[in-house]
């Protein structure tokens, strides 16, 4: 504690030198008190700014910098013509431009510093004004003396101008299906729709390998539309414990999942497959983003990150001609959660 | 009058017509107290000029369509990819136009540099207290301006289109969905229909980033301005002379107007520097964005980096009913933070006149020391903000230095809380030490001032 | 908003990275390599035999049977390893010349580090481990011959996920992720194939090789990466650009502050 408080003690008096006062620079400033005026006249001079001692070698500093930028800015438009937009040099535009504003910047602070006369003047703050207040008032109030029915006058006149500006608003609600929560839950996926990859190719099961993730999207369903994308893997099937009412969700041990996050939207294009069990013993999906990450095996559960709720899970068949489809639609909805959406079924299969 | 004065005649023209010589009289002598801190504002200010010289430019070049095309152009490893009409007419501002990067890289300079102006302005103004009657209007539009320009920033970033402005945008949806009851509406009156949203999504950020907002900027811009002018600045206890009563200060003109000039080309000139000689966001090199691709470690710009470090920080869960999700887990961290801590500063010169019973004009500046509660108060609010700010770029320092995401993890839930707790205490007593430091120095400075009047003494006496 | 005391967060950042810069260094093994007394001139399965006795079997087991269950009292061997029978050349070649084996803890993450072993002796480890089982061989990758374009497209949609768009690394729940720079054309390929650590394997049939020479050769690109605009601040996006902020443009502005409004009385 004693410790601590000289420590403290010692900052504070290495830092606390700085703002210091010369005691005789205060008692220069009591002299004066009382001081010009924005307005006044200077006392000595009679004029209205003082005139000060002239300053050759400021001004000579101040017509060099004026004659770089005139050069940096006439460097601008050399380079400009010299080279064509590929090449174009990005660093010598830059800076010529830079140069060019730099010195105006530093003529200006000399012209404000040495070459025009500093005063220091002073005035009294603005002040609110009672009086000026009062009459404001009054001024209002008075006006008022021919209406008999003021505060009628004033609901209607409130009542008017509402309904105006809600009507105003309400073509803003064309913005979007507003009310309409519902196309933030539609997906294309029924029972039977072919799942293919990013070229539109229909995927065969046979070549869905372990230790590896594939994407997948909907037959014939934009590919921008977050409830069409699958991240796809294939697990041991006795790795797995999905929830229950998933029996045959996952044949030969290939899952589907909805690529997008439930935390905030991003594609989940992570999957860490431990090489050897001893380090890391569960394969997981991870969010680039804000690194949630979900188990596969278990109906990717939330193992780390800000995640709210599992992975939605997409039961998958495989049909006759050994490529996957859908089963169903996802066990949840896709993507970010909104207030009130349903984010497990009551029952298994909706 | 046959004499021509090229000074007098403008002037008596202009009069003439509009009899404001009196008022442009008062405007020239309007007086500035003298501290360097008092500029940040006008940084601020001359980053917004920037912003909109060149932002005016970007929009020459700019197509706000989503539709896709095929790129075929001067930057190879995309030829050949479909991409956005958006990024397709960014990627060639930046790579085949002349001068174009240049501009967007100094837009996006100024950007930054603009917000990180208004947080040291903040901070200034914070620390000085100079938020206090008569100026809580002018604090709160200030807050109001900064809150835009997050905002203004963000938009401007994902109107690229590129991979990195899509993630962001997805999370901003994810963010926006997760707002209790009206979060579904509003992002669909947004975005029209789910992420990545209609055609006119990309429209409709556009006309937010180009007019809507920059106006409301401006105009915002001008009230603040026209508050400070009507009250004039705040001034640090320098002498005798500067008083609650009395400012003291150098005119507009002349003295002031070359220094503000001056200010403003210098800090154009080292945006166009930064802008010419460091990169920034490269977008070629990030790819188009779709739904289904996204990158490690996607950070958005240094100005919402706390929010990222808050959802990452966040636990794991959703508070739902029964079958059904009340409030998603990016709220917290994206929403109710933030919000928290704008109310807090916003409502702060009313909490500090609750708590210290203070009512009077302030047109003093506090030193920061004179005011050891507000000063302990801001540190711990910062050093929170801070932390949280910090740990969005763990997985950065993961990468370079190895230490483990989980135990920075741990060591942020647990620090974000100690950490401010201790700085408050810290500070306040730091505080307390400057002051009996600056008495102790008062004390000597007359004892030394009585020591010289006896040495002068005897002298006039002999 | 932020920034409390960035000096302090400087200074602790340092410290923080001084600390930590040696990190993964630690992964080697304590004791160095363990070599016969005398090696023959070429490398031979012999020597090879002789090293992997010495230096692997601890963890992969007595001719790479491999160990998961720790056994403290039978022999030596105390770690856990997976078995190599059936690796071939591709897995061995890729872990001892990128430096992640030998490692000295099984519980650790292999890094690259300083490769301990010289040229003659990894190739005998290679043909010994190659001799267990039949496996895959070394991968002859041809970037040049790959359409760079292409492996822009697959390296974002595959392995962007973890290694960032420009291979700058990252982290992945459990693990860091290497950066990709400055890594022969084999190196990549190999790791494609065989998914060191945590990272997925690809097979030909998910990525060809034509593909694979695509992404390689896209992985090579971001050694030097289109850098128009200047100092490309690590190609890593927003963090350096908020550093450059910080540390550069305001106190620049800072000092234009002073700069212009320390007063002096006139004349």
């Amino acid at each position: 504690m004693k410790l601590g408080h000289w420590i403290v003690a010692a900052l504070a008096f290495l830092f606390g030198r700085r703002q210091k006062h010369n005691a005789e620079e205060v008692a220069e400033e009591l002299a004066d008190d009382g001081g010009r005026g924005p307005e006044d006249r200077d006392p000595e001079t009679g004029r209205l700014v003082p005139p000060g001692s002239p300053d050759r070698a400021a001004e000579n500093v101040v017509l060099l910098l004026l004659v770089l930028a005139m050069l940096a800015g006439a460097g601008f438009i050399v380079v400009y013509a010299m080279y064509k937009a590929p090449v174009l040099p990005n660093e010598l535009l830059g800076i010529c431009m830079g140069v060019a504003l730099v010195s105006i910047g530093a003529a200006l602070t000399i012209v404000g510093k040495r070459l025009v006369v500093t005063e220091e003047l002073e005035e009294d703050y603005p002040t609110a004004d009672p009086e000026e207040q009062a009459k404001i008032v009054e001024t209002v109030r008075d006006s008022g003396s021919r209406f008999t029915r003021k505060r009628l006058l004033l609901t209607a006149g409130a009542g008017a101008g509402g309904a105006l500006g809600l009507a105003a608003l309400t073509p803003v609600l064309s913005l979007g299906p507003i009310w309409d929560t519902a196309p933030l839950e539609r997906t294309p996926w029924y029972r039977g729709r072919r799942i293919v990859d990013d070229k539109g190719r229909p995927i065969a099961a046979a070549d869905i390998e372990q230790k590896t993730f594939y994407d997948g999207f909907a037959e014939g369903w934009s590919k921008e539309d977050l409830s069409s994308l699958l991240i796809i893997i294939r697990l041991d099937p006795s790795e797995l414990h999905l929830p229950a009412g998933r029996s045959g969700w996952a044949p030969r041990g290939i899952l589907a999942y909805s690529k997008i996050c439930t935390h905030a939207g991003c594609a989940i294009e992570l999957y860490r497959k431990p090489t050897f069990p001893t380090v890391e013993p569960e394969p997981a999906f991870v969010c680039p983003c804000h690194y949630s990450t979900f188990n596969p095996a278990d109906g990717a559960q939330v193992i780390f990150g800000p995640a709210g709720r599992p992975l939605p899970q997409l039961p998958v068949m495989i049909d006759g001609a050994g490529n996957l489809r859908s089963a169903g639609n996802f066990s949840a909805r896709v993507g970010p959660s909104w207030w009130g959406v349903r984010f497990r079924p009551s029952t298994e299969h909706e | 009058m046959a004499v021509r004065d090229p000074l007098a005649d403008p002037v008596r023209f202009i009069d003439e017509r509009t009899a404001a010589a009196p008022l442009l009289r008062k405007s020239l002598r309007y007086l500035f107290p003298d501290h360097w801190s008092f500029l940040l504002g006008e940084v601020a200010l001359y980053c917004f000029v920037v912003l909109i010289a060149t932002g005016t430019y970007l929009a020459l070049f700019y197509d706000p369509s989503n539709a896709h095309t095929v790129y075929h152009g001067a930057y190879a490893p995309l030829d050949g990819r479909p991409m956005s009409g958006a990024y397709y007419s960014v990627l060639n501002l930046s790579l085949s136009t002349q001068a174009g990067l240049l501009m967007r890289q100094t837009h996006h300079w100024a950007a930054d540099v603009f917000i990180a102006a208004m947080v040291v302005h903040l901070m200034r103004v914070f620390f000085t207290g100079a938020f206090r009657k008569p100026r809580e209007l002018t604090w709160l539009i200030g807050l109001g301006l900064l809150t835009i320009s997050l905002l203004e920033g963000y938009l401007g970033y994902s109107l690229i289109d590129d991979l990195l402005s899509g993630i962001g945008l997805a999370i901003g949806y994810g963010v926006g969905l997760s707002i209790p009851i009206i979060g579904g509406p509003v992002i669909q009156g947004i975005f029209g229909a789910p992420f990545p949203g209609k055609t006119e999504f990309f429209s409709r950020m556009y006309i937010m980033h180009v007019f809507i907002l920059p106006a409301l900027l401006a105009t915002l811009i001008a009230v603040h301005l026209a508050l400070i002018a009507l009250r004039h600045h705040t001034q640090f206890k320098e002498s005798k002379r500067t008083t609650q009563k009395r400012i003291v200060g150098a005119p507009m003109f002349p003295a002031q107007m070359p220094r503000s000039l001056g200010l403003m080309f210098l800090v154009a000139g080292l945006l166009f520097l930064l802008g010419g000689l460091v990169q920034i966001n490269p977008i070629w090199q990030w790819g188009p964005f779709e739904p289904w691709l996204s990158e490690n470690g996607a950070q958005p710009d240094w100005y919402l980096g706390w929010l990222i470090g808050a959802l990452r920080l966040m636990p794991s869960f959703d508070v739902t009913v029964g079958n059904y999700t009340l409030i998603p887990n990016p709220f917290w961290g994206g929403v109710v933070f933030p919000g928290f801590v704008f109310t807090l500063l916003g409502a702060f010169p009313w909490i500090e006149r609750k708590l210290s019973g203070d009512r009077r004009v302030h047109n003093l500046a506090d030193r920061p020391r004179d005011a050891p509660n507000r000063t302990a108060f801001g540190v711990m609010l910062l050093s929170w903000v801070f932390l949280i700010f910090m740990f969005g770029a763990a997985d950065r320092i993961l990468v370079l230095w190895g230490l483990s995401y989980n135990i920075q993890l741990n060591l942020f839930r647990v620090g974000i809380w100690l950490v401010p707790g201790i700085l408050f205490f810290v500070t306040r007593r730091w505080c307390m030490a400057l002051q009996a430091a600056d008495r102790l120095e008062h004390t000597r400075e007359q004892a030394e001032e009585r020591m010289r009047e006896r040495m002068r003494a005897p002298a006039t006496r002999s | 908003m932020r920034r409390v005391a960035p000096i302090a967060g400087a200074c602790a950042l340092f410290a923080l990275s001084a600390i930590l810069g040696a990190a993964p260094a630690a992964a080697q093994p304590p004791s160095g390599i363990v070599r016969p007394t005398t090696e023959p001139p070429k490398p031979t399965l012999e020597l090879g035999a002789q090293l992997f006795a010495g230096n692997c079997a601890s963890c992969h087991g007595i001719a790479g049977s491999g160990i998961t269950k720790p056994r403290p009292g039978a022999g030596n061997l105390t770690g856990e390893g997976p078995p190599l029978r059936g690796v071939g050349a591709l897995a061995p070649d890729f872990y001892l010349r990128s430096g992640y084996m030998p490692l000295g803890n099984p519980y650790e993450q292999p890094e690259a580090n300083r490769v301990l072993l010289t040229d003659k002796e990894i190739r005998s480890l290679v043909s010994y481990v190659a001799s267990l089982g039949a496996g895959p061989g070394i991968p002859h990758p041809k970037p040049s011959h790959g359409d760079i374009s292409e492996g822009q497209e697959l390296f974002t949609s595959t392995c962007a996920g973890c290694h960032q768009l420009e291979g700058r690394g990252g982290f992945v729940t459990g693990a860091r992720v290497p950066p990709l720079q400055n890594l022969p054309a084999k190196r990549i390929a190999e790791a494609v194939r065989i998914g060191p650590y945590l990272m997925p394997k690809f097979s030909k049939s998910q990525i060809s090789d034509s593909q694979l020479n695509s992404i390689i050769r896209y992985v090579q690109s971001t050694n030097a990466p289109d850098n128009r605009g200047g100092w490309s601040i690590g190609n890593l996006g927003p963090i350096p650009e908020g550093l450059v902020v910080w540390w550069i443009a305001i106190p620049l502005i800072l000092f234009f502050c002073l700069l212009v409004a320390r007063r002096r009385r006139s004349q």
